[in-house]
C-alpha cells in the first residue's frame, strides 16, 4: 500500500511536470502546423511570461487572476509582433535558418530578462502555493493539481476555439493549405501572426502555472528542450499528441529519477527523444501523409 | 579585373583558380608564420584560439554549408576529441599518435550518430543532434572515472619527437598546421566527385538520389568527416585550455559553432575562417572596450550571449550570405566599377517550399 501510494504520487507529480512540457510542445506544434517553422525560443517566451506575471503580481500588487490574465495578453501581443516584424521575413529560407533565428532570439530574450529582472530566481504568491489536498490518504500539492487542471481547461478552450469559431476554422484552413485559404478570402498573414500570438499565450500560461512549483529564473527556457521530446513523441503535427507526449515524458522522467541511479533523470527525455526519432520518426500519433508527385 | 580563360575542363577542378591565388595564400601563410615574432603573447594565444575554432568551423561547414545537414551537437564532438586526446596522453601514449586517434575516434562517433539520423532532415536533425549533444554533456559530467567529473582534468603537455609543445607559440604553430591541413583536405574533398555529391544532396535530395548518389553513404561520410575535424579541434582545444571542465561542452558552444558557419557565410571555406575570427574576437573586443562603452553597457551581465544572438538574427535577416557573401559583393562592386548591376547577386525568388514531405 505504501509503495502503491508512493508510485501514484510520483505519477501525479510527473503528470504535472508533463503538462508543462505538453503546453510548451503545444506551442511548437501550433506554429509548426501553420508555418512549418519551429520556434526554439518557445521556452524563453514561457520564461518571459513568468517574469511579466511576477512583475504584475509581486511588483504592482495586482490580484493573481487579473495579473495572470494581463500577463498572458501581453505575451500574446508580443508573439503577434514577433511574427509580424521578424519571422515573416524568413519564410522561404531554408528551415535551419529559422532554427538559428529563433535560437538567436531566445538568447536575446534571456539576456533581456536577465538585465530587467536580474539573474536570481524569483517567485510570487499564488492561491496554490504550499497547500495540499488530501484524497483518501493520498496527499497532493495543490500546485501540481492546478497545473493538471489548468492544462485540461486550456485544452478544452482551444478545442472549442479551433472547431467551433470562425477564426479557429480559418486557422485550420490556412495550416492545411495556404493557397486555398487565400482564395477563400482568409487574411493568411494575419492569421499566422494570430497563431503565433496563441502559441505565445499558451507558453505564458505554462510559465504562470509552473511558478508555484519551481521558481522563475532566466534559464527556465531550457525546459523547451524537454518539450521537444514531447512534441516529437507526439508526432510534431498533432495537438493531442503533443500533450500526451508531454505527460508520458514527465512520468517517465519521475520514475527514472526514482528507480534509476542519479544522473539518469536528466537524460531520460533526450534518450526518449532519440529513441523515438530512430525507431518511429513519425511519432506516436502521426498524420498519414504521403508525397504527392 | 582578371578574366579567366579556360582551355581545359580540368581547370574547373584545380585547387588554385589561377597563379594569383597561390601567390596571395603563400604570402598569407608566410605572414602567419612570422606573427609570433611580431606580436605579444596574448594576441598569439588568441589567434591560436581562432585557428582551433576555425578547424571546428571547417568541419561544420562541410556538414551544414555543403551537405545541408544542420548539427547542434558539434560541441559534443569537440568534447569527445578533447577527452580522447587527454586521457590517452595521460596513459603515456605519444602525442603524434593521440592527435590522429582522437580525430578518427570522433569520426567513428560521427558516423554512429550519422547513421540513425539519415532519415531525418532539417528540423528533426537539429533536434536529434541537440539531444545527442546534451546526452554526451551529461555523460562527461557524471562519468567521474574518466573525466574527473567537476574536479576537472589537467591536460598533460604534448611532446612531438621530444620537443614540448608549450605556451602560446607552441599551440599557435600546431593549430596553424592542423588548420592548413584541414583546409587543404576540405578543398580537395570539394573538388572531387565526393564533394560535388555532397553539394548535390544539399541542393536537392531527390534529384541527387535520382542521379545515382547513395544518400546514406554520403550523409554518413559527411557526418564522419565533420566529426573527425571537430575532434581534431577538440584535441588542440584541450591543450589550449589546459584544464578540461565537463560543462564547457554545452549547447552554447554548439550554437557558437553554428554562428561561425552562418556569420562567416554558408557554403564557403573562407567563411568558416572569417566566422571563427568573428566569434573568437568579439568577446575580446567587448572585454577591451568594456570600460569605454556608454551607459555601462559593457558591464552588463549576459552581454556576450545576447550579442551572439543579435548578430545571428541580423545576419539571417539581412545578409544570408554572411561575411564572405558581403565581401564578394564589395569585391564585385570594385571589379565592375562603374558597371555594377543591381541584379548581380539577386537570388532566385524564393517561395515557401514545404520540407514536410521529402
Amino acid at each position: 500500500m505504501e509503495d502503491a501510494a508512493r508510485l501514484l504520487q510520483l505519477i501525479i507529480n510527473g503528470a504535472a511536470a508533463g503538462c508543462i512540457y505538453g503546453l510548451i510542445a503545444l506551442g511548437f506544434v501550433l506554429i509548426y502546423k501553420a508555418t512549418e517553422m519551429v520556434n526554439f525560443a518557445q521556452g524563453d517566451i514561457m520564461m518571459l511570461g513568468g517574469f511579466v506575471a511576477f512583475s504584475l503580481i509581486a511588483h504592482f500588487g495586482l490580484n493573481y487572476w487579473l495579473g495572470a490574465l494581463l500577463a498572458i495578453m501581453v505575451i500574446a501581443a508580443f508573439g503577434f509582433a514577433l511574427d509580424a516584424v521578424v519571422l515573416r521575413r524568413v519564410i522561404g529560407q531554408p528551415q535551419f535558418a529559422v532554427v538559428m533565428l529563433t535560437l538567436g532570439l531566445g538568447f536575446i530574450f534571456r539576456a533581456y530578462a536577465g538585465i530587467t529582472w536580474g539573474y536570481d530566481s524569483v517567485g510570487f504568491e499564488t492561491p496554490f502555493t504550499n497547500k495540499t489536498i488530501n484524497l483518501g490518504g493520498l496527499v497532493l500539492g495543490q500546485d501540481n493539481v492546478s497545473i493538471i487542471f489548468g492544462t485540461v481547461l486550456l485544452c478544452g478552450v482551444l478545442y472549442v476555439f479551433f472547431s467551433r469559431t470562425r477564426l479557429g476554422i480559418a486557422m485550420q484552413a490556412s495550416s492545411q493549405n495556404q493557397l486555398a485559404a487565400y482564395y477563400m478570402g482568409i487574411p493568411v498573414r494575419t492569421v499566422f501572426s494570430l497563431i503565433w500570438a496563441i502559441s505565445a499565450g499558451v507558453a505564458a500560461v505554462a510559465g504562470i502555472l509552473l511558478s508555484p512549483v519551481s521558481m522563475i529564473d532566466v534559464n527556465m527556457g531550457f525546459l523547451g528542450i524537454k518539450a521537444f521530446a514531447a512534441a516529437v513523441l507526439g508526432g510534431f503535427g498533432s495537438i493531442p499528441g503533443a500533450l500526451i507526449g508531454g505527460v508520458v515524458i514527465g512520468i517517465v522522467e519521475q520514475l527514472a529519477g526514482y528507480f534509476l541511479p542519479a544522473g539518469f533523470q536528466e537524460v531520460t527525455s533526450n534518450v526518449v527523444l532519440l529513441a523515438t526519432l530512430i525507431l518511429r520518426p513519425q511519432g506516436l500519433f502521426a498524420e498519414g501523409m504521403g508525397k504527392r508527385v | 579585373m582578371r578574366y579567366l580563360f579556360k582551355t581545359d575542363y580540368r581547370q574547373d577542378t584545380t585547387l588554385w583558380r589561377h597563379r594569383g591565388d597561390l601567390y596571395w595564400y603563400g604570402l598569407l601563410i608566410i605572414l602567419l608564420l612570422l606573427v609570433p615574432g611580431m606580436m605579444g603573447e596574448f594576441y598569439v594565444g588568441e589567434l591560436g584560439g581562432v585557428f582551433i575554432f576555425a578547424i571546428a568551423g571547417v568541419g561544420l561547414m562541410l556538414l551544414a554549408g555543403y551537405t545541408g545537414l544542420i548539427s547542434l551537437g558539434n560541441a559534443a564532438f569537440l568534447g569527445i576529441g578533447a577527452y580522447t586526446n587527454s586521457v590517452l596522453l595521460a596513459q603515456g601514449v605519444p602525442f603524434v599518435i593521440t592527435l590522429p586517434v582522437s580525430g578518427l575516434f570522433t569520426a567513428l562517433f560521427g558516423a554512429a550518430i550519422g547513421l540513425p539520423t539519415l532519415r531525418m532532415s532539417g528540423l528533426y536533425l537539429a533536434i536529434a543532434t541537440l539531444a545527442f549533444g546534451s546526452i554526451v554533456g551529461t555523460v562527461f559530467q557524471k562519468w567521474d572515472a574518466v573525466t574527473g567529473g567537476f574536479d576537472g582534468f589537467a591536460v598533460p603537455t604534448p611532446y612531438i619527437f621530444g620537443i614540448p609543445i608549450e605556451g602560446a607559440n607552441g599551440i599557435y604553430y600546431l593549430s596553424l598546421g592542423v588548420l592548413i591541413f584541414v583546409l587543404w583536405l576540405s578543398a580537395n574533398i570539394l573538388r572531387t566527385p565526393l564533394g560535388r555529391a555532397l553539394v548535390a544532396i544539399r541542393d536537392s535530395e531527390v534529384s541527387a538520389q535520382s542521379m545515382g548518389i547513395h544518400l546514406a553513404r554520403y550523409k554518413t561520410f559527411a557526418f564522419a568527416i565533420s566529426a573527425g575535424m571537430t575532434g581534431l579541434a577538440g584535441a588542440l582545444f584541450a591543450h589550449y585550455v589546459r584544464f578540461l571542465a565537463p560543462d564547457a561542452f554545452d549547447v552554447l558552444l554548439s550554437v557558437q559553432f553554428v554562428t561561425i558557419v552562418f556569420v562567416g557565410g554558408l557554403g564557403s571555406l573562407h567563411g568558416a575562417v572569417l566566422g571563427a575570427m568573428f566569434v573568437r574576437l568579439l568577446p575580446q573586443a567587448i572585454a577591451i572596450m568594456r570600460d569605454d562603452l556608454p551607459f555601462g553597457i559593457g558591464r552588463m551581465p549576459g552581454l556576450e550571449p545576447s550579442l551572439f544572438g543579435l548578430v545571428l538574427v541580423i545576419v539571417i535577416l539581412f545578409e544570408p550570405g554572411g561575411i564572405y557573401g558581403r565581401w564578394m559583393k564589395i569585391k564585385h562592386w570594385f571589379q565592375a566599377y562603374p558597371l555594377k548591376r543591381r541584379t548581380a547577386f539577386r537570388r532566385q525568388k524564393s517561395y515557401a517550399r514545404s520540407e514536410r514531405l521529402r
